[in-house]
């Protein structure tokens, strides 16, 4: 492990203890839903995180296909796996979230829609990686499904919407300013930070991790 | 030899083989008959079950003979070599990608068509009222379908467990295109004007423009072996 990476996992574990710390220390109970709500610390950073990782894949997909270098191709695929668990906590933790706040632990809304559609796509996108064995033809062919994968997000996006809506309407990302105590957004953005950094974390350690496969089997 | 010409040269290629052996469209002509027997178990003998179901049942049979079809894009290629041959093809390689889109177009309107008159007659249903308005839908949809589908199955043509990956690929990818030909094939069978679906038409249209805009920039990445 590398200093570097070292240091960044240190951080990462600090700021993750300060974000539990945030959460349920210092952030208050929401008043409707109780201390469910807590769980929204972890629901939102986590998310937004993948679609980070995921925008990741993208430009390093067309970095590759520019000039083929493979660190721009070892970078996509340790950012769509980071990605792709994020996606998967964001989706358990909202449908325990969503069991004592909806009465149901899934439902067939807009943006559950569109976030396990988009969890589907990149499970493909790994998948399509673990069924080719030739690394250099691999790395090709995921870049180009990383392209597509990334492009069709905000299509997806649009038509599950126009299909169907029940979803509260997203927090944070709106005009004007969020109408939530200014500790709940703290607490927020301390997690927000923290999962960043542990994105961070993740992939450097995969990249390394993909980079040393390839000298073994080199 | 220009762009267009070389287009044409795969198109017109992959046309004449189909013509001369009809393999795809006789197996596919079999399996769309299938789906409606398919169709009938599993709704019963309700009509008003299944009027209600058709825009989807529609385009279940659609995508599925075009996944059989498209999944088969590029078996010729692969089997004597002619894989290699594509790559000797002077110029640039998107020119490939565009006629075995319009292959795939055209096979896959045929399968639709057949789909249509035979839902028409065993279903009994009126799709003759607004023609025009549905082949734009159809068409809008379809062309979406053959893009990914076109670059997917070139992808998918030289993975071990290709049956099984070309569509676990494809069909979350087309998911906004299923949505938009559903919802957009239901109003104009229910005869309302193309206007009232507008924003699906123009979510279609920007589905369309962006697959065959990467499939052209990304194809020659693909076709290298």
């Amino acid at each position: 492990m590398t200093s570097r990476e070292r240091a960044l996992g240190w951080l990462a574990g600090l700021g993750l203890t300060a974000g539990l710390v945030m959460a349920f220390g210092v952030a208050p109970r929401e008043a409707t839903q109780g201390n469910v709500q807590r769980i929204m610390y972890l629901h939102v950073p986590a998310i937004l995180v993948a679609y980070l990782a995921f925008g990741v894949v993208l430009v390093a997909s067309v970095i590759y296909l520019w000039g083929r270098a493979a660190g721009a191709d070892r970078l996509a695929h340790a950012s769509a796996e980071v990605g792709v668990v994020f996606t998967g906590i964001n989706i358990a933790t909202g449908a325990i979230w969503g069991k004592p706040t909806w009465g149901t632990w899934w439902t067939w809304d807009a943006r559950l829609t569109s976030v396990s559609i988009m969890f589907v796509i990149y499970l493909g996108y790994l998948l399509l990686r673990a069924m080719i064995e030739d690394r250099e033809r691999a790395a090709r062919f995921a870049a180009v499904l990383g392209i597509v994968a990334a492009l069709d997000i905000p299509l997806v996006h649009f038509s599950v919407y126009w299909w169907r809506t029940l979803h509260q309407p997203p927090t944070l990302l709106r005009p004007g300013s969020p109408p939530m105590d200014p500790t709940f957004v703290l607490a927020l953005m301390v997690n927000l930070a923290a999962f960043m950094l542990l994105y961070g974390y993740f992939t450097a350690k995969r990249v390394r991790l993909l980079r040393q496969e390839e000298e073994v089997f080199a | 030899m220009t762009y267009a010409r070389r287009t044409w040269i795969v198109l017109w290629k992959d046309l004449l083989s189909e013509r001369r052996s009809k393999e795809t469209l006789n197996a596919l002509f079999f399996f769309a008959l299938l789906l409606l027997f398919l169709f009938q178990f599993a709704l019963g003998a309700d009509r008003e079950r299944l009027t209600a179901a058709l825009p989807g049942l529609l385009w279940l049979g659609f995508i599925l003979s075009g996944l059989v079809g498209l999944g088969r894009a590029f078996l010729a290629e692969r089997e004597n070599d002619c894989w290699e041959g594509l790559l000797l093809v002077p110029g640039d390689k998107s020119a490939i990608y565009l006629g075995k889109v319009a292959g795939n177009l055209i096979l896959m309107l045929l399968v639709e068509a057949i789909l249509l008159v035979l839902f028409a007659v065993f279903f009994d249903i009126d799709l003759g009222a607004h023609p025009i308005r549905l082949i734009v839908v159809i068409g809008l949809g379809t062309l979406g379908f053959a893009a990914v589908g076109t670059l997917f199955a070139a992808m998918t043509a030289h993975v071990r467990a290709r049956e099984v990956l070309f569509p676990v690929l494809l069909l979350p990818v087309q998911v906004p295109v299923l949505l938009g030909a559903v919802k957009a094939t239901e109003a104009v069978l229910l005869g309302e004007p193309l206007s009232a679906v507008g924003h699906w038409l123009g979510l279609l249209a920007a589905a369309d423009t962006i697959y065959l805009t990467v499939g052209v920039l990304t194809f020659d990445a693909i076709l290298e072996a």
